[in-house]
């Protein structure tokens, strides 16, 4: 049934990136229990706009849970308290009435804060961009058919490549550690044939950049896992360390 | 204005393979001097950067999300036609083509079409050799389903996420190009000008969208795959940054705008519930080969739906047409809930919605089949409603989905300004006045992947580098002008705020130029939209800096452009005395309430040119001949 409840916002507001940041008190009032986050947001953003406030800057676009545009850290959780959901797809219903939300920025080393709720992810383009595609033109391609993938490696594949590169698994981990997203775009290539020759390389050229680029180690903690609004799984990781260490000791990648 | 469709001669099947004979070549080591501006990242941005860039091309890339990854397109949900027969049930290239001419209610160019279905076929070998992971047969072969308009399987997919898949796919090898140093990446900027000296487009100007600063680029030649206009209606399942401003800007430069009153409203959508709602959901169309439309036998009925007996539902759709029955093209089944929605047998709260059922399908495949099909797109409908499918009818309604209507382009894609080149969902070309489904996908990467290659090397190889630097008072000119609209936006200080005026709009367009048209709600609808956009520049509210990140001055812009292009829309509308397709005008229809077009005076694409803010836009038609598809009155009984 809908309702609507009244909330109290502990929002991060931060003028940009050279800028300390602290937390500012708003409140929501009238939210529908069918509105999303996000559009519960705007109802405050217009409220604070027709006081003559700065709204507040929040990354979003799609607002169905697939471009991977929104994120912010809720009451100490990535994109909030339900498991395998975007903020986006986040609805008021479940919260209650006269609670104190806590909103804030992914927080980690490799990505800055732009403005409030707004940061910067650029660092995960980087890793794809050391080694996260097959190395084909267009043309030239064979029939599609001429090489059959087998049900359960297409599947395993795409249960991987459905990451939509949101960053909550970076915002969520202790360490500030990629590896969930890694993993899943070298796991999404290797189960597939076609991504098999270069397979090794690839590993070896995006572990190097995730260290490169600010990201911390892998200790098991498997937030990542369990914060993922697509519900990746940490057998990915398992699979990139496997084409690591093959990389490292079987070829010549290492070079 | 003379419009030059560029169309080569000789039969249809072998237009495009002469053509890309008589087509100009840039010798691969020429190729490095030239520099080519994408704006987009979407399918055909993406994938126009990545392969012009494997060509040897300096691509400098632009889009508005912080990773070209996040284009619009990664939304899309359902699949990617292709004619590939490979189920072997009498597909061609040539009923790819019939299809789609018939499905755009003869308002498409033939010759296009028939390339756009050749290449088809490309198009899937080249996304599986990137590695998307399509649906798979157990044999490892790939899987088809099927789509709306079309009475085989030829539409590939990969679960719920096609557009996700072929656009990473497509953003894999930009990223491959990217660090080739090939292309330059420009993340979080606004295209909000096109330059063009001496007829021929010289680079752009786009504003920063975190420092708020205004950069210039200079290029040989600029590619524009920014996407469709659907957001002019406030609520639509596009992306909340879609928006017609770069092209717009593009018209105001010289770029005929072709038939924007032909927009596509989606029959399968999450209905409106609230008047804060942001964006509506689209249910994918392919729900529709398994789900069943009805509403209830008398009007008012408002018991809940498994109460309701089958002898007294309704499936209106399977039993007016029943060869194509749950499959029928796009706009039809739209009408057809609106036709059951104002004859009051709509269901759910508001009374503006329809059943999608799927009780048969699991009774006939189980459970865990449809779920396997469609468990995405049944769990988000279960987020946004709190209902679960697999137990009660999905609820749906139309909403505003997708816009044929976009920049003139020739056969070249290039515009009316040379050098200027539009792709996509940004064009108008492929889809006539109605787009079938699983059909964007395929011309976004057939432009950007398998056309835009071969073509842009004709006219670069013909007018050679570009002489006018970023330096140029005509880059100057267009700096300062985007800065001032910027000031001026921040200085009005009114009482709305954007999104309030953007809302406004979008009643007024959805009321008067939506799913039914009528000339005198046209006639009203731009009087409102002229008096709405006077009152948007004396008492707009903008907060915030210009040299700053500031969402509300970007959407601001927007709006802007919006509440003129609206107008634009309405008058196409209005001069349209026909329907077709998604134009439906009230005042022609057949006697079963079908589109009525009218041949003899409105078989031609209406290309809209600017001539001034206070003159009415020039109308040029490029008439449209068909010598392969015969014109008949489309039918899908
Ligand atoms: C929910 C949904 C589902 C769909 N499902 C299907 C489907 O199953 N099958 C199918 O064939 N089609 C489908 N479509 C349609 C299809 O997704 C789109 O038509 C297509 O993806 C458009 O691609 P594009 O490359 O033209 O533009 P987009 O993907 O919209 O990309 C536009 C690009 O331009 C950039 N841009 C825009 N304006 C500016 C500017 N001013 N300055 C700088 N950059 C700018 C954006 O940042 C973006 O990178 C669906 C559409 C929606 C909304
Ligand atoms: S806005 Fe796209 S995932 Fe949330």
């Amino acid at each position: 049934m809908t309702k609507t409840i009244n909330l109290t916002l502990k929002v991060w507001r931060q003028k940009n990136a050279g800028d300390k940041g602290k937390f500012e008190t708003c409140q929501a009032r009238n939210i529908s229990t069918d509105m999303s986050f996000l559009e519960m947001l705007d109802v405050v953003n217009e409220g604070l706009t027709v006081d003559g406030k700065e709204p507040i800057a929040f990354d979003h676009d799609c607002r169905e849970g697939i471009c991977g545009m929104c994120g912010t850290v809720v009451n100490g959780r990535a994109h909030g308290p339900e498991k395998g959901t975007t903020l986006c797809q986040l609805h008021m219903r479940h919260f209650d009435d006269g609670d104190t939300i806590a909103i804030e920025p992914w927080r980690a080393r490799a990505f800055k804060v732009l403005k409030d709720l707004v940061v910067d992810r650029s660092a995960l383009d980087g890793i794809i961009q050391a080694g996260g595609y097959i190395s084909v033109n267009a043309g030239g391609a064979q029939d599609a058919n001429n090489l059959p993938v087998p049900q359960d490696k297409a599947d395993k594949a795409m249960d991987a490549a459905q990451c939509i590169g949101c960053g909550a698994c970076v915002a969520s981990c202790p360490n500030a550690s990629a590896m969930l997203f890694a993993g899943a775009k070298i796991s999404h290539l290797a189960l597939l044939p076609q991504g098999r020759p270069e397979a090794a390389k690839r590993a070896w050229a995006m572990v190097k950049a995730m260290d490169a680029l600010g990201f911390g180690n892998c200790t098991n903690e498997r937030e990542c896992e369990a914060e993922c609004p697509k519900e990746i799984s940490i057998v990915n990781i398992a699979r990139m360390n496997r084409e690591y260490y093959k990389a490292g000791f079987f070829s010549g990648e290492k070079n | 204005m003379q419009l030059d469709s560029k169309v080569p001669g000789g039969p249809i099947q072998d237009k495009w393979d002469k053509h890309r004979f008589d087509l100009k070549l840039v010798n691969p080591a020429n190729k490095r001097k030239y520099k080519v501006i994408v704006v987009g990242t979407g399918l055909g941005g993406g994938a126009a950067a990545a392969s012009l860039a494997e060509l040897g091309y300096n691509v400098l890339n632009f889009c508005i999300q912080d990773s070209p990854r996040r284009a619009h397109s990664i939304a899309a949900q359902g699949g990617i036609n292709a004619a590939k027969n490979y189920q072997n049930d009498g597909d061609s290239i040539w009923r790819l083509f019939y299809d789609t001419v018939k499905g755009g209610d003869f308002r498409a160019r033939e010759s296009n079409v028939y390339r756009l279905a050749q290449v088809s076929t490309e198009i899937i070998d080249q996304c599986v050799a990137q590695g998307v992971p399509f649906a798979r047969e157990y044999g490892g072969l790939l899987d088809n389903r099927s789509f709306g308009g079309a009475q085989v399987s030829r539409t590939f997919y990969a679960r719920g996420q096609t557009g996700q898949q072929l656009l990473l796919g497509a953003y894999a090898s930009l990223s491959r190009q990217i660090a080739a140093g090939k292309v330059k990446m420009f993340s979080r900027r606004e295209m909000l000008d096109v330059v063009t000296v001496d007829e021929r487009a010289r680079g752009i100007v786009v504003r920063n969208l975190v420092t708020g600063e205004i950069e210039k680029y200079a290029a040989d030649a600029v590619v524009l795959a920014t996407g469709g206009y659907g957001n002019v209606f406030f609520l639509s399942t596009n992306a909340m940054a879609s928006n017609v401003t770069a092209t717009y800007r593009a018209y105001k430069k010289g770029a005929c705008f072709a038939n924007p009153c032909f927009t596509q409203i989606h029959p399968t959508c999450i209905p409106v519930h609230g008047d804060y709602q942001s964006k509506l959901t689209l249910m994918s169309e392919s729900l529709r080969n398994d789900g069943r439309v009805w509403v209830p036998r008398e009007p008012g009925d408002k018991r809940p739906p498994n109460e309701i007996p089958e002898s007294e539902r309704d499936y209106y759709l399977e039993r007016k047409y029943p060869s194509f029955g749950n499959l029928v093209p796009r706009d039809v089944a739209s009408r057809n809930a609106k036709e059951q929605c104002d004859q009051g047998k709509g269901v759910g709260e508001t009374g503006y919605a329809v059943y999608l059922d799927f009780a048969d399908a699991i009774e006939r495949d189980g459970k865990a089949v449809i779920e396997k099909k469609y468990g995405n797109l049944f769990q988000m409908y279960e987020k946004i409603t709190a209902q679960n499918p697999y137990e009660v009818p999905m609820m749906i309604y139309p909403a505003v989905h997708y816009t044929m209507g976009g920049l003139w382009v020739d056969y070249n894609l290039m515009s009316t300004v040379p050098g200027m080149y539009v792709l996509g969902e940004a064009n108008f070309s492929d889809h006539g006045a109605n787009r079938l489904g699983a059909s964007a996908l395929m011309q976004g990467l057939a432009d950007g992947y398998f056309v835009i290659p071969y073509t842009i090397g004709d006219f670069l190889a013909t007018a050679g580098t570009n002489d006018v630097t970023a330096d140029h008072p005509a880059f100057t000119e267009s700096e300062d002008a985007v800065k001032a609209q910027a000031t001026k936006l921040l200085s009005i200080n009114g009482k709305r705020t954007v999104d309030d005026f953007h809302k406004e709009l979008g009643h007024i367009m959805w009321e008067y130029c939506g799913m039914a048209r009528n000339a005198e709600g046209l006639r009203k609808a731009q009087g409102l939209i002229q008096k709405l956009r006077a009152e948007f520049w004396e008492n707009v509210l903008v907060p915030g800096e210009e040299k700053d990140l500031n969402q509300s001055l970007e959407r601001a812009g927007r709006v802007a452009d919006f509440l003129e292009f609206g107008e634009l829309m309405v008058i196409d509308a209005l001069h349209r005395e026909e329907s077709c397709g998604g134009h439906f005008r009230e005042e022609y229809q057949t006697e079963e309430n079908e589109a009525k077009r009218d041949d003899e005076n409105f078989c031609y694409v209406a290309a809209w040119e600017y001539k001034g803010d206070d003159e009415a836009p020039v109308l040029n038609k490029e008439p449209l001949e068909f010598e392969n598809v015969k014109l008949t009155q489309r039918s899908y009984k």
